[in-house]
């Protein structure tokens, strides 16, 4: 990324007197300082409320006015959240990560073939496949849920099973695979491909051989990005399953909350569990995501 | 983008139908694009044509076989009250929700624009959000929010936002208002990193001459900024508009899957699932409203930007 050299002039363009710059300087950084101290409390705030409820018990949880420091600790919530049975919330996380997992390796076969082509290859009507492929992204799911319910339920027979809910998330999960990885190989020399070529290397040869392992860093970033995009969804979750046999663990959330009483501790330790691993790995690959992201957002 | 494949098409014009098609690589990169292709044809667009289908029937989901009642579903939701009210709920929050999302995530942009100790780590920050589940964000600010023992309940008490024992969720203005607030945490940091990525790439010189010439900042941010990020500002508005208008998640769990405030994917899933079968068809019909509604936005913000563009 060339962000420092592109700042570099902007930050000594206001070198009118030395001492003047330096006091006007001093001031911006504090009023931009005080405004990121905000910007990290709001981000990272309600991260750090569910993480300190999760260990409390259920009295300090309760408690009033409510407690910053956690006095009590206890993992029983944690246990609780694992153990319990009305949301089978064990079962639940299994399901999503297979089906996650599944969803991923689809996507990553079809998308890198498909952004292979986009990237390296001249076609007529590229435009419009890319077009095609991202307005996907942007469609209101909500308008697949009918006619694949009826699909699913009156023709094929898979409602409540990893198949009805794969082949949604294909949908949505492919355009982010074909987008990143695009935007990924876009970013290799030409040469090498080239070379191997000339060599007598065929085109897939040539796309499984030079440029997937060197993309390799970009293809497990989408990898990544696909199995969180997946992951995240609560729709077709929903609207595809009717209990723990596909039930993904998105859909289970909503219900620690009982009718009257919401199990504090419990949701919280479920959020944790939930949020954590893509948190970590959101963190672990942030560079990559923000460069995938952007470029092809410049690009358009 | 649109500019380089002009200039591919323009020689191709006249040649022959085998070279119209051969840039140099065949037939070969249709049948690399074909698969994606199909899996979205069969599993997005057919769905969509079917839907048309469904919208049209009066219960698909017997086994005897349903009868075409024409428009009779349309005319059924566009007359219920409860569809009316989601979408006035639909469009208040994504329109405000939106602008909020964009004010700050450019704020943030110009502040992040430069180098300063820490600023990976506010990049790195602000992401957090960004990576949790809706569903999950949901939850945890209903936490926040409930009348009980909630903190921000707490914390508006305090400050006499709210009365004593009342909590936010209590009212429907004051759900929206906590689903706006919800999904400018989560989804400002999207916008904040897209408006970043095009800030980068305005050359620092148009800075330094424009400050040769006198023009103080806020003149800059108008004749420099704002004109250079117009087409990424577009894309980021048109990407985060059709996002807010299909919101589900969120609602779903702020109501307690409720139908006193829905949004239209949420009325169109309670008439598909919640109600009778009778009510699935008027659910898919306004699940078509709702993706007509995004059509229309996403065709006009393309011509927008095309026309800006020439």
């Amino acid at each position: 990324m060339a962000e420092r050299e592109l700042v570099a002039p902007a930050a000594t363009t206001g070198v009118a007197t030395e001492t003047e710059s330096k006091r006007q300087i001093n001031w911006e950084n504090l009023g931009r300082y005080i405004a990121l101290v905000v910007v990290l409390f709001v981000a990272l705030g309600p991260f750090y409320w569910t993480a300190i409820t999760s260990i409390k018990i259920d009295s300090e949880i309760n408690s009033s006015p409510p407690t910053l420091i956690p006095h009590s600790f206890t993992t029983q919530n944690y246990a609780n959240a694992f153990l319990s049975v009305q949301p089978a919330f064990a079962k639940d996380l299994l399901n999503s990560t297979i089906v996650a997992i599944l969803t991923t390796i689809l996507a990553l076969i079809f998308g890198s073939i498909c952004a292979y082509a986009i990237a390296r290859t001249k076609f007529r009507g590229k435009g419009g496949v890319l077009a095609i492929i991202l307005s996907v992204q942007m469609f209101p799911l909500i308008a697949l849920v009918g006619p694949l319910f009826v699909f699913f339920t009156n023709t094929i027979n898979v409602y409540n099973t990893y198949v009805a809910l794969i082949i949604p998330y294909l949908v949505i999960s492919l355009p982010v695979t074909v987008y990143f990885l695009t935007s990924f190989f876009r970013e290799l020399p030409p040469d090498l491909e080239e070379a191997a070529r000339t060599d007598g290397c065929t085109r897939l040869g040539s796309l499984w051989r030079i440029i997937l392992p060197l993309a390799a860093p970009g293809v497990f970033t989408t990898a990544i990005l696909s199995f969180i995009t997946v992951w995240n969804d609560f729709l077709f979750g929903l609207t595809m399953t009717s209990d723990s046999t596909a039930q993904t663990v998105t859909v289970a959330i909503p219900l620690f909350n009982g009718e009257h009483l919401i199990a504090f501790g419990e949701v919280s330790a479920a959020a944790i569990i939930v949020t954590v691993p893509l948190v970590i790995m959101v963190l672990f690959l942030q560079r990559r995501i923000v460069s995938g992201l952007t470029a092809g957002a410049v690009k358009g | 983008m649109a500019t380089t494949i002009r200039t591919d098409a323009q020689p191709a014009r006249k040649a022959s139908l085998r070279d119209r098609f051969d840039l140099g690589n065949g037939m070969f990169p249709y049948f690399l694009v074909a698969p994606t292709i199909i899996i979205i044809a069969l599993v997005a667009v057919y769905p969509i044509i079917d839907s048309i289908r469904l919208s049209l029937l009066d219960n698909p989901l017997i086994p005897s076989g349903s009868n075409f009642v024409g428009l009779r579903n349309y005319l059924q939701v566009l007359g219920d009250s409860a569809f009316r009210n989601s979408v006035g709920v639909t469009l208040i929050y994504s329109v405000v929700s939106v602008a909020l999302e964009t004010v700050i995530g450019f704020a943030l942009a110009l502040l992040m624009n430069k180098a300063f100790p820490g600023r990976g780590l506010v990049r790195t920050a602000i992401l957090i959000p960004f990576a949790f589940p809706t569903i999950v964000s949901a939850q945890i600010w209903t936490l926040m929010l409930n009348a009980q023992n909630g903190l921000l309940t707490y914390l508006f008490q305090i400050m006499h936002i709210l009365a004593p024992g009342d909590s936010l969720l209590r009212t429907p203005s004051g759900v929206v208002t906590a689903a706006v607030m919800i999904d400018v945490w989560k989804t400002t940091p999207f916008m904040a990193l897209l408006l970043l990525a095009g800030l980068q790439v305005i050359p620092g010189e148009l800075y330094e001459s424009a400050s040769v010439d006198g023009s103080n900042r806020w003149q800059q941010f108008w004749t420099i900024t704002f004109p250079l990020l117009r087409s990424a500002l577009l894309i980021a508005l048109l990407f985060r508009m059709l996002d807010a208008l299909r919101a589900f998640d969120l609602f779903y769990v702020l109501t307690g899957g409720g139908r006193e405030i829905q949004t239209m994917a949420l009325y169109s899933y309670a008439n598909m699932f919640v109600g009778t079968t009778f009510d699935f068809s008027p659910g898919v019909a306004a699940a078509m409203i709702l993706f007509i509604i995004c059509a229309v936005v996403g065709i006009v913000t393309v011509s927008l930007s095309r026309i800006s563009q020439n």
